[in-house]
């Protein structure tokens, strides 16, 4: 589209003060070649905006760079309808509330801002959203009680649901239990299942279409197109997909040093279930009613060598089961021998309830042994409450063990290096499960890739839906341990994101983190040499590749990210609004002064979401700061393209700064990979550096987190005096 | 205001904002009634979060981001849900709004609190720090306006502010006003709030400078809080050379709160690493009766145990004295050693436990509560999240959010079925 730029620049907030503005405006017009240029005393006041919509509507303004506050305030009033293109220039923040007033450096500074923000006006396109038909149905994997309910949960808010049960019936685990520990006040009494009722009312709902005995043979596409095939033969189109294919229980026979498989009186808390539920609690030796019964909790858990983690429901679920002893037997006794008794929040009122019972024991300790003492089991026991080892014999010992994901990456297996030709380990997140539940067409891998245990959850606190499989969303135990009453909870916002997912993909929207993004990536693909970077980059499994590793984008299943484009050697990966080449003239439009000028200039590259806003808030506080460095913000610094620096170092500038977030086991980046991937690719800029013959220190990569505001202007000073005392770029003005 | 399709959102906080965001990106509108003058609530106010110790704000920023690029959700600040009427699918509520005195024409410039005489007690520090009557609430404030304290600016016949606002965006006559929304669905995202350590007249609380509670210590940390960052005994502004944490503190007390708190060990874990972080050799203790870390959070557990100087000592504090040097003296039952034991420090944490926010001030409308005053789930359109129904962590806050919208839009949907 052919532009005609308006700039629009605005004296106020102390703006006009540090600044010359009629000099700004002279720039706009020269360098920004825009049409119009103009200052105003309050841009985002009525009148201010008026001015803007009056040089659009009768001026034919279809780029309007607005050259005042953070583009992260006054959002709501600089807004126009498309197809007007906006771009924000910082002049407050990151100018005028930074650095010195009416100073040579602050103005030139300004003036870069300007040029950048003119130029990538006239690149840059308000994208098209991405449309294609899009199926809103959801597809629920698992049919056990968080499959069941988030099936429920997204039929009643209207949608058409598609459950698949790989057993012959629904239900799952609840089927096997006697009863529910207390999920509602005052937490005291035991609960029905309610498992039967829950089961028809997923039979008998039209919108719900269940099939049981089969499984998933593979699942192709995208969000909005998924094409599923089952193992029986059935193939449909569903939107997006609730992964619920739940737990295993830790297999007990690993538990040895706890007599199991070795004492047939030693048994699991699954095993003490099925008793309960299908008659009396015996003695599997002898079939003897029990009279005294040990718990031991963490069987397997909270210990390196077989769950380092808790699995959160085993407390309640032993003192749930020591109920059933006594309430069979109220002559009987229970011992519970546990390292902490976890029962949070209101369950803390069934715990209480469970101590007040006078056959029920529970002790603080290690258990030490299990012997067989005639037709009893000797459990010893170092109690950390006495101070002193003890002894019961008991009829039967239970073993409370824990929740394993039936997302457990398979791990025996191995590959073949292709480089090596080796055969090497299966990484644990190598996204294949040791038992298959999605089968994806992706060529990175045929399931949801997991956490540290196996969990396909989501890394970050504050979302906890998050998913490195756009469209995919574990629910249940499956993510992490969780009880019935929580699987049910986490089942409905499972639904939600499930069905939102289909709601924004329709629009042409990402969905979480970059929901207002419309843009998505195309490919120059005449330029591309099949060199895979971007789809093995891509956090999200976006890219598919074609048997000659030609890369096959689907876009919907894109987060826009924009971490392709950064990987691309051949830079053909662009969106409307951001490219290469879009960043690369912004690069180009700064001005470098000549070497006797004594005017050093950095770039600085910094992530949109921490570093940006973070130094913004330096702004705020008026933290003031060297005004050579000239900050270009990024989606993600994944998304940074090594051309720029080389491109930069080309020019002139005498060094480049990145700053990205928090990457390692903790990373915090909101793209997975991104700030650790501009790491790696940092380490090429090395060679870029030698090639050029310059000096390593003039590239340098930090991470920070959004609180650091005040830490970010002291990495500029510091970094500038590195730079001056490494001197300035030999190849200036060349 | 607002349509049956509107989902109504009371509080502002993670679950809140959670909520509305995420139905209106389900293509619901969302309404957000918010007391404070910002969004944000508990979580603005912590300095890091377990077990990744990231920032608060960085998720806060990108919800932001949602809502500022989103016209389906509407905040109104300041505000109170005062009724609530109709039924599943159709309700109505007046909403009571208390004049900010500061309009949309606010530019953060910052002259008016430069010029404003009156100080105030800063409740975002806990009173621990000083802003003007008109202040920025902190650093990342949503909406990003400053406010007036009414309670200490003298109004017009001071007016300083309003002649130095070059932008007409001060009011000291605005009135508040009432608003009646038309909703479809109610979330109630209330949240928390600490229990009182006042109550807890063993442990010292109010008696002695040095024992804080928990919330304190997340704004001691905090470089927007009142030390900037650095955790330093209120008595003289030194930094400490030992800590206790002291769990429980009113949690699983029959005189207190009888519940679990849910998210106190993790908290104070989490709160040892801020001390170690500043004060490697600082010693800190913790007290427990039980360390209750959930899931794989048992790693961050595993983490705190293996640092030096560190001790987790299973054994409830009876008595917190004062000694020489505003150093405390604590007298613990060692459960572990089967005896009683002496520990002096320089600090004291008090882990105090979670209240519900409307515990005491139940809000109107057909809610079922628990006798702590946590909502129990029901049939009703109106819909509990996170700690307003159960003392819970910001993960399962939000996951719980998520959650109670498809709820609330269920409702919308009911409604809307009902209404043909």
């Amino acid at each position: 589209m052919d532009k005609k730029l308006g700039v629009y620049i605005c004296s106020g907030c102390g703006i006009g003060e540090a600044l010359d503005i009629e000099g700004l405006v002279k720039v706009g017009r020269s360098d920004g070649k825009a049409a119009i240029s103009k200052a105003h005393p309050c841009l985002c006041g009525p009148e201010g905006i008026a001015l803007i919509k009056n040089d659009i509507a009768g001026e034919g303004v279809n780029a309007v760079v607005v050259a005042a506050c953070s583009p992260r305030v006054k959002m709501e009033v600089f807004q126009f309808d498309p197809p007007v293109y906006l771009e924000r220039v910082n002049l407050r923040e990151h100018v005028a509330w930074s650095h010195k007033p009416n100073d040579e450096d602050t103005q030139m500074l300004a003036e870069d801002y300007l040029r950048m923000g003119c130029v990538r006006a006239q690149k840059a396109e308000v994208p098209e959203p991405f449309k294609e038909k899009i199926d809103q149905t959801i597809l629920v994997v698992g049919g056990g009680i968080t499959g069941m309910t988030a099936a429920l949960e997204a039929a009643a808010a209207g949608c058409e649901v598609r459950l698949v049960e790989k057993e012959p019936t629904l239900g799952g685990w609840l089927n096997k239990l006697h009863k529910l520990y207390p999920k509602h006040p005052p937490y005291r009494d035991l609960e029905d299942t309610g498992i039967e009722a829950k089961i028809k009312e997923v039979q008998s709902n039209p919108k719900i279409k269940v099939y049981t005995g089969t499984e998933i043979e593979k699942t192709a596409g995208a969000p909005g197109m998924f094409d599923i095939t089952l193992k029986n033969g059935e193939t449909f189109r569903v939107g997006s997909i609730i992964q619920a294919t739940g737990f295993k229980p830790y297999d007990a026979k690993k538990l040895d040093y706890l007599g199991y498989g070795k004492f047939p009186d030693v048994i699991t808390n699954v095993q003490m279930e099925q008793m309960a539920k299908t008659g009396k609690i015996v003695r599997p030796s002898d079939g003897k009613e029990v009279e005294s019964v040990a718990f031991i909790q963490c069987a397997g858990q909270r210990d390196p060598n077989h769950l380092p983690y808790c699995s959160s429901i085993c407390c309640m679920t032993s003192l749930k089961q020591a109920l059933y002893v006594v309430q069979q037997n109220p002559e009987a006794s229970a011992y519970i021998f546990y390292k902490d008794m976890r029962t949070p929040a209101q369950y803390e009122d069934f715990y209480k309830r469970v101590q007040e019972e006078k056959g029920i024991f529970l002790a603080k300790g290690e258990v030490k042994n299990i012997a067989q003492e005639g037709d009893k089991l000797a459990v010893e026991v170092d109690d950390t409450l006495l101070g002193e080892a003890i002894s019961v014999n008991v009829d039967l010992v239970v073993l409370a063990t824990g929740l394993v994901p039936n997302s457990k990456p398979e791990v025996v297996k191995t590959q073949i290096n292709p480089e090596t030709k080796e055969e090497v380990p299966v990484p644990a997140d190598s996204g294949r499960y040791a038992e298959p539940a999605l089968n994806l067409q992706y060529r990175q891998g045929p399931e949801m890739p997991t956490l540290k245990y196996g969990f396909p959850d989501s890394h970050f606190i504050c979302f906890p839906y998050e998913t490195r499989r756009t469209g995919i969303y574990a629910a249940g135990c499956l993510r992490q341990p969780l009880d019935s009453a929580a699987c049910m909870e986490d089942a409905a916002g499972a639904a939600l994101k499930a069905i939102q997912c289909t709601v924004l993909t329709a629009q042409g929207r990402a969905v979480h983190p970059r929901t207002w993004d419309k843009s998505y990536p195309e490919l120059f693909m005449q330029r591309c040499t099949q060199c895979k970077r971007c789809t093995e980059e891509c956090p999200f499994g976006m890219y598919n590749e074609d048997e000659k590793a030609n890369p096959l984008p689907n876009p919907t299943r894109c987060r826009r990210c924009a971490i392709c484009m950064g990987a691309c050697p051949e830079r053909i990966i662009s969106f409307k609004d951001y490219s290469v080449d879009i960043i690369g003239s912004m690069v180009k439009a700064i001005e470098i002064p000549e070497e006797d000028e004594e005017k050093p200039r950095v770039l600085a590259f910094l992530c949109e979401n921490d570093a940006y806003p973070a130094l913004d808030i330096a702004g705020l506080h008026r933290i003031q700061y060297n005004p050579w460095v000239r900050v270009i913000p990024l989606r993600c610094l994944g998304s940074m393209n090594l051309v720029w620096i080389s491109d930069a170092f080309n020019k002139g500038f005498d060094g480049v700064i990145l700053v990205g977030c928090v990457h390692g086991d903790d990373y915090q980046c909101h793209f997975i990979k991104g700030s650790e991937l501009a790491k790696i690719r940092s380490s090429k800029i090395q060679e870029t550096l030698q090639r050029l013959m310059l000096e390593s220190e003039r590239v340098e990569v930090h991470q920070l987190q959004i609180d650091q505001w005040h830490e970010l202007p002291k990495i500029f000073d510091k970094f500038m005096e590195v730079i001056e005392k490494v001197g300035p770029n030999p190849m200036k003005g060349m | 205001m607002g349509s049956e399709k509107t989902i109504l959102v009371i509080g502002g906080g993670i679950s809140g904002i959670t909520a509305a965001i995420e139905a209106a990106e389900a293509g619901y509108d969302a309404v957000i009634v918010e007391q404070n003058p910002y969004l944000g609530g508990r979580v603005s106010r912590a300095h890091q979060y377990f077990p990744k110790l990231c920032i608060p704000s960085c998720g806060l920023e990108i919800n932001f981001r949602r809502i500022k690029t989103n016209p389906k959700i509407k905040v109104i600040t300041q505000a109170e849900v005062k009724n609530i009427t109709g039924k599943k699918g159709a309700y109505e509520v007046t909403v009571e709004v208390t004049p900010r005195m500061v309009n949309d024409n606010c530019t953060l410039c910052g002259k008016c609190a430069e010029v404003c005489p009156v100080e105030r007690a800063d409740e975002f520090n806990l009173g621990m720090s000083k802003t003007k009557a008109i202040y920025l609430p902190n650093s990342m404030a949503f909406p990003a306006k400053y406010a007036i304290d009414k309670a200490v600016c003298p109004g017009a016949s001071c007016g300083k502010c309003v002649e130095v606002c070059a932008y007409k965006a001060i009011d000291l006559g605005m009135s508040g006003q009432s608003l009646t929304l038309k909703v479809g669905g109610i979330v109630v995202a209330t949240g928390w709030k600490p229990y009182d350590a006042a109550k807890l007249d063993n442990l010292g609380f109010g008696k002695y400078p040095n024992v804080i509670t928990n919330v304190m210590m997340e704004r001691l940390a905090a470089v927007d809080g009142p030390t900037g960052g650095k955790i330093l005994r209120p008595s003289d502004g030194q930094p400490p050379k030992s800590v206790a944490f002291v769990q429980c503190a009113g949690s699983r007390d029959q005189n207190h709160l009888p519940y679990c708190s849910g998210v106190c060990c993790m908290g104070s874990l989490k709160q040892i690493n801020y001390v170690k972080a500043q004060l490697p050799d600082a010693q800190a203790f913790m007290f427990y009766i039980d360390i209750r870390a959930m899931g794989y959070l048992e790693d961050f557990l595993r983490k705190v145990q293996e640092m030096p100087n560190v001790s987790l000592i299973k054994g409830k504090v009876a008595k917190i004295t004062g000694e020489a040097g505003d150093a405390l003296k604590l007298e613990v039952e060692d459960v572990a050693q089967g005896k009683k034991i002496t520990q002096v420090v320089d600090m004291v944490v008090l882990a105090t436990g979670l209240v519900p926010s409307i515990a005491d001030k139940r809000l109107p409308g057909d809610i079922t509560y628990d006798e702590y005053g946590f909502i129990v789930p029901s049939d009703s359109g109106i819909v509990g999240a996170g700690c307003a129904k159960r003392p819970v962590d910001v993960y399962h806050s939000a996951m719980d959010a998520t959650g109670a919208a498809l709820k609330a839009i269920q409702s919308v949907v009911a409604g809307g079925v009902h209404h043909g």
